[in-house]
């Protein structure tokens, strides 16, 4: 069908046939002069017998002639219909089975795999044959061949999408032996070597001629970081190992302070020439390292360029609080000697003789090790610490057993009260054996660990009995007495590990289980590396998983994972890539594993592979008519100009114009195919979250903005910006308010200090805020923002005492920081900040309007009319008048809602406005109406 | 003229030739063969001269023939008074304006023909010339000539006159009778045609002791020819024909020729005392009247 020529080819290359007519047409139009003007002109009489100087002239001149077969060349070269680049077509018969890796490594170049499968069905779709499109990594469920129309692919193609993790090879292999006979197949590959490769490659071609498409960009992948000596190592692969050196830039990702996720850090890692990894090191603060919750390989989009961290990274800071004695020398019995052993390499060690300096360092955990009482600031110090979420950590020793610490009284600081003076069993001078520890329990953090027989206890202390010690006691000798006592205080916790930290008392620090157990207090965190023994038995809940893009995604209700499972090491469909965790702990399961390795396919040489390296098929056709149409416009002019028709004074300037024009459309037209492609660029480089928040900070901070909440019903939201924009109208015509056009905000996402006023419409489906939204609209709450809550169910409301959506709203507003609420009460300040009003409809009227509770000391006073309420602005309104349909206008300010009926309806229009004013005028003047300055005047006001 | 000749035409005219002689001052004619051109009657100068109504009395000089002194003007005082008659003086001015097809020419839509510019600039003499006193008459190459006579309702006749005129050669001459002896003339035309009859007409007008002026009326585009390209060229009325592959060409040659025409109507205005101008459509028409006025009221120094 398409003759080619070079890198054009033609659709009906049988009309190029007609260039052979141009040397005639090239003839003819030679032979043909313009025609003559017949002009009316006086002086004629003067002309008569003056003769034309030149003769040769009568023919068209050469230019023209040369523009005009350029011009009929272009149109018919422009019908033939050239396309650049054209890709060879597949001219097969029978159905065709597009069969797609879609794995991670395809996300790589993904948009070019969904160009190509359109090409692909568009020629199936022209030569009517039925196409099946299959993902081997979405197997279909049903008929193994789920054959259609090319039209119907073509629309289901945009839900085909790279999955997070390797096709099953099994799987693949049965799906392809149920396949029936005769079939193409066009396989496009995702570039890596993987079991089982060759038997779907017999499978395909036992059945028809099969076609492998790969593109050249090479697989990058990123191993997970690994933490050695204190430097993060990350470890980027890369496949084919080309023979040039090229860099890779890995940024590390994760949360600001503020908790916004943005780029941490960026290194290059440079692969040197046919290598095919390259390693980056990168030290940072331990701080900062232990923010990082992902690293990705810049500009890459794919599971397994990014790489997910967890706690192995993560280094808690642990103080300990060393004695002033000088005893160095005594390595072996200090109390810390075998802390500083379990925990120098997977925690950061902070030693100091002073809380202080130690509670500046913000340490996650203190340890404490027989201190009997601190001093009184200080312990103060650190009960405000722990109740902040520290955790503090205890030992006995000899100096606690002899104190009267928390010995009648429980002490903040000891999650029990201790018998006086502890026990010794199995001394020297005692009867008994040294105690073994019981198993522990079932809801002890140290559940089970396995417990070496060689582990004794010989001294502790004890506690006394207390109906909370059974609740308390998370571990315990074999006898019953406590071993490891512990309590929640704040956020924090207070645990006492009855015995010594040294081997005086116990042999328990010399074990294994000591470690473990530090580990299972969070107080140092695992290791590098997962054994299966480890995770037998555990049950992980995923937090945050990877789409086959290397983007995050919220894990929603996935079911918990078993940690022997995790322990594989390898993704599947039910165990997508992402972070999983558990109390104590979390595991971050990746694409690709520290012993992954990237392997290129081979193919054999019988199989055709198509390489989308070629540039794609550009239809030159539309280029070229236009060039001809251009061609013959400027032969239009030229004509003119030589009929001397192209205006009569100053012929050479209307030439240079003419010049000018035509130059300036020409470049117009070469620029038109550019200017798209530029703006897809720029479209193609998405918005940063960062830029995304700059925007919105300058466009909120402008002017006043009013705001409202997004609820996620579209027609909700519209009706909220409606009635705000309404609202702003009437502020912008009756004060000096000017607000701009209001901003939907998400208090997910945007930071909503920048509003003065929220506008909260709640729906029965109203998702309820993540913790970091409340986080944010309790900030926003406590430093002085408003928030009017709307259920815009009045109507209901007076039917039923509560309605799904108020249901809803309690929902959403328990974790809020509101204070204690009353219905607006007659002198409240809302009544008379601009207008005076006692009521507030929106489109519906007559419930109650909660605001904050005036202090319960505020009297009326003699002669005064209102009450000495609140200072300071309510925080919330809550009220179900849905007042932004009241409010709402459209683009032309007409009211886009009916309301009541008649003139009734527009006067409660009105007095929804008011309160609308009234509103806003109190969120921004606060309630300088209270001052009694303006008592007389509105006393007269009142008394009309 | 192609209008179809009415009242409404010459009323249009008319006031427009009276809003452009407005703005000038009252023509005064110098009669320099008074004597043999005076016609009693007609307007005071508003000066002392030959007339029959009284001006002034003045007292008598040394000068003053004692013939001149008012004896019943002087028995009342006792100087000598000499009594004044208002000058009393008309000047016949013949005007030819050509109203050949040639005149019908404009090369843009928004530029008048050189017809009516000439009919204007005409017109807007006679009002001058009328207003002043003078009589105004006209040649009229295809009708009767209209003889010279003064007063408004003359202005009115020679306004329809004017419109009402039209030549159906291409090229106009001053064939419609003779201007009377030792009076004043004023030819309108472009002056593009044989200019043969333009020069018999102006001896032989010489010869009676007439004076006058000539006005060349063209259109920019006769003195520039911006024409290009092949180009058949005709006259008005389809009579000459002239054709060209590349006007462009025949520029310089055609505006040499041109400037020979006109050195020929200078020469024939300095053998015969009359004043010759060139006067373009594109020019206000003011600039023709006031230069017109000019020449009239020019002393002859030749």
């Amino acid at each position: 069908m398409m003759a080619s020529l070079g890198a054009i080819g033609f659709g009906t290359p049988a009309l190029l046939l007609a260039l052979l007519a141009l040397p005639v047409l090239w003839w003819l139009l030679r032979a043909l002069p313009p025609a003559p003007v017949v002009r009316r002109f006086p002086g004629v009489a003067l002309l008569l017998g003056l003769t034309d100087k030149e003769q040769e002239t009568e023919r068209t001149p050469w230019w023209l002639l040369l523009l005009r077969a350029a011009a009929v060349a272009a149109l018919i070269v422009g019908f033939a219909g050239p396309v650049l680049n054209p890709q060879p077509a597949r001219d097969g018969t029978g159905p065709l089975l597009i069969v797609t890796d879609a794995s991670w490594a395809s996300a790589r170049d993904w948009p070019r795999r969904a160009e190509r499968m359109e090409e692909l069905l568009t020629e199936a779709g022209r030569s009517g044959r039925p196409v099946a499109v299959v993902a081997l990594s979405d197997l279909p469920s049903g008929d193994a061949l789920p054959l259609r129309a090319a039209d119907d692919w073509a629309a289901r193609l945009g839900g085909i999408a790279p999955a997070p993790y390797a096709p099953d090879a099994d799987a693949a292999l049965e799906w392809a032996q149920a396949l029936p006979d005769s079939v193409e197949t066009y396989w496009l590959s995702d570039g890596l070597e993987r079991d089982g490769r060759e038997a779907l490659l017999a499978e395909f071609e036992a059945r028809g001629p099969l076609t492998v498409f790969e593109t050249d960009r090479p697989v990058l992948a990123l191993r997970p970081a690994e933490l050695s000596e204190g430097a993060l190592v990350i470890e980027a692969l890369r496949s084919p190992p080309a023979t040039d050196a090229t860099e890779v830039e890995i940024a590390a990702i994760g949360r600001d302070p503020s908790g916004v996720e943005r780029e941490l850090a960026r290194g290059t890692a440079e692969f040197a020439a046919g290598d095919d990894a390259a390693a980056l090191e990168l030290t940072l603060q331990p701080e900062l390292r232990n923010r990082i919750t992902r690293f990705r390989i810049a500009g890459e989009r794919s599971a397994g360029a990014v790489t997910l961290t967890d706690d192995a990274l993560q280094r808690r800071k642990v103080a300990m609080l060393v004695g002033r004695d000088g005893r160095e020398d005594l390595q072996l019995v200090s109390p810390f000697f075998y802390l500083r052993q379990a925990l120098a390499p997977v925690a950061e060690l902070t030693e100091s003789p002073s809380i202080d300096d130690l509670l500046l360092t913000a340490p996650d955990v203190l340890i404490l090790s027989d201190v009997a009482a601190l001093g009184e600031v200080e312990s103060a110090m650190v009960q405000d610490w722990v109740n902040d979420g520290g955790m503090l950590l205890r030992f006995a020793g000899p100096r606690l057993a002899a104190s009267e610490v928390s010995r009648d009284e429980e002490d903040p600081l000891m999650p029990v009260r201790l018998r006086l003076g502890g026990r010794t069993v199995g001394g020297a001078m005692s009867w008994g054996e040294p105690r073994e520890l019981r198993q522990f329990a079932e809801g002890s953090p140290f559940e089970g660990l396995r417990i070496p027989p060689e582990v004794t206890v010989s001294s502790q202390v004890l506690a006394q009995p207390d109906p909370t010690l059974a609740d308390r006691t998370i571990a315990s000798l074999a006898d019953g007495t406590p071993l490891v006592t512990r309590k929640f205080t704040g956020d924090g916790q207070v645990v006492l590990v009855h015995t010594t930290a040294n081997a005086d008392w116990s042999t328990l620090p010399l074990s294994v289980l000591f470690v473990e157990m530090l580990e299972r207090l969070a107080v140092s965190t695992r290791p590098a590396g997962m054994d299966a023994a480890a995770l037998e038995g555990t049950t992980w809940t995923p937090q945050t998983l990877l789409d086959g893009f290397g983007d995050p995604v919220e894990a929603g209700r996935m079911a918990g994972v078993a940690g022997e499972r995790l322990a594989e090491g390898r993704t599947s469909a039910d165990l997508p890539p992402g972070v999983y965790t558990r109390p104590g702990g979390s595991l971050a399961l990746n694409v690709v594993q520290p012993d992954t390795t990237l392997v290129a396919t081979s193919w054999p040489a019988r199989i055709p592979v198509e390489r989308g390296a070629g540039q794609a098929e550009t239809r030159l056709a539309g280029a070229f008519l236009t060039a001809g149409l251009v061609a013959l416009m400027a032969d239009i002019l030229a004509s003119l100009w030589l009929a001397g028709r192209l205006g009569l004074a100053g012929a050479g300037g209307a030439l240079r114009r003419a010049g000018v024009v035509l130059a300036a459309a020409l470049l117009a037209l070469a620029l038109a195919p550019a200017a798209p492609a530029l703006a897809q660029e720029a479209d193609a480089a998405t918005e940063t979250e960062a830029e995304r928040d700059d925007r919105l900070a300058l466009q909120a901070t402008r002017n006043v903005v009013l705001a409202h909440v997004l609820s996620g019903d579209p027609r909700v939201d519209e009706i909220a910006e409606a009635g705000l924009r309404g609202l702003s109208q009437a502020l912008f015509r009756r004060t000096s308010i000017e607000p701009d056009d209001p901003i939907g905000v998400d208090p997910e996402r945007d930071d909503l200090t920048l509003f003065p006023f929220l506008y909260w419409p709640i729906t029965e489906d109203t998702p309820v805020p993540s913790d970091a939204a409340y986080e944010r609209l309790n900030r926003y709450l406590r430093g002085g923002g408003m928030i009017m809550f709307d259920t815009r169910d009045a109507e209901l409301a007076g039917l039923t005492r509560t309605t799904p959506a108020a249901r809803r709203l309690q929902a959403i507003a328990r974790p809020l920081d509101v204070p204690p609420l009353e219905p607006v009460p007659e002198d409240h300040i809302l009544t008379r900040t601009f207008y005076l009003i006692q009521d507030f409809p929106g489109r519906f009227t007559g419930r109650d309007v909660w605001v904050e509770a005036s202090p319960p000391d505020a009297e009326f006073e003699e002669g005064m009319p209102f009450r000495n309420l609140n200072d300071g602005v309510t925080p919330v309104i809550i009220g179900s008048h849905d007042w932004a349909s009241a409010w709402a206008v459209d683009r032309r300010g007409q009211p886009l809602l009916r309301v009541g009926r008649g003139a009734d309806g527009e006067r409660q229009r009105e007095i929804a406005l008011r309160f609308g004013i009234n509103l806003i005028t109190h969120v921004l003047t606060g309630n300088y109406k209270s001052d009694q300055v303006h008592v007389p005047a509105l006393l007269e006001r009142l008394g009309q | 003229m192609s209008a179809a000749p009415g009242l409404p035409d010459a009323t249009r005219l008319r006031s427009g030739a009276e809003a452009l002689a407005g703005p000038l001052p009252p023509l005064l004619a110098e009669a320099e063969r008074l004597a043999a051109s005076v016609l009693p009657g007609g307007h005071g100068r508003r000066r002392s001269g030959p007339g029959d109504e009284f001006w002034q009395y003045r007292a008598a000089t040394s000068s003053d023939p004692a013939s001149r002194i008012d004896w019943r003007r002087s028995a009342r005082s006792d100087a000598h008074f000499v009594r004044e008659t208002e000058w009393q003086a008309a000047q016949t001015v013949t005007l030819w304006v050509d109203s050949a097809r040639a005149m019908e020419f404009s090369s843009d839509r928004a530029r008048p023909p050189k017809a009516d510019r000439a009919r204007l600039v005409a017109l807007a003499a006679a009002v001058l010339l009328i207003r002043a006193g003078e009589r105004v008459g006209l040649m009229r190459p295809a009708a009767l000539p209209l003889p010279p006579r003064t007063g408004q309702a003359q202005l009115g006749a020679l306004a329809q006159a004017l419109a009402a005129d039209a030549d159906d050669r291409d090229y106009g001459a001053p064939d419609g009778g003779l201007p009377p002896a030792h009076s004043r003339a004023v030819f309108l035309s472009d002056f593009l045609g044989d200019l043969d009859p333009v020069e018999a007409a102006l001896t032989s007008a010489a010869d009676r002791g007439v004076r006058g002026a000539l006005v060349q009326v063209l259109d920019p585009a006769e003195e520039s020819f911006p024409y290009d390209g092949r180009a058949i060229f005709e006259s008005m009325q389809g009579g000459l024909r002239h054709e060209t592959l590349r006007a462009g060409d025949l520029r310089e040659r055609y505006r040499d020729r041109l400037a020979a025409r006109k050195d020929r109507l200078e020469a024939l205005g300095r053998l015969t005392g009359w004043q010759v101008s060139c006067h373009h459509t594109d020019t206000p028409a003011s600039v023709a009247l006031m230069w017109l006025w000019h020449a009239l009221a020019a002393r002859e120094t030749r």
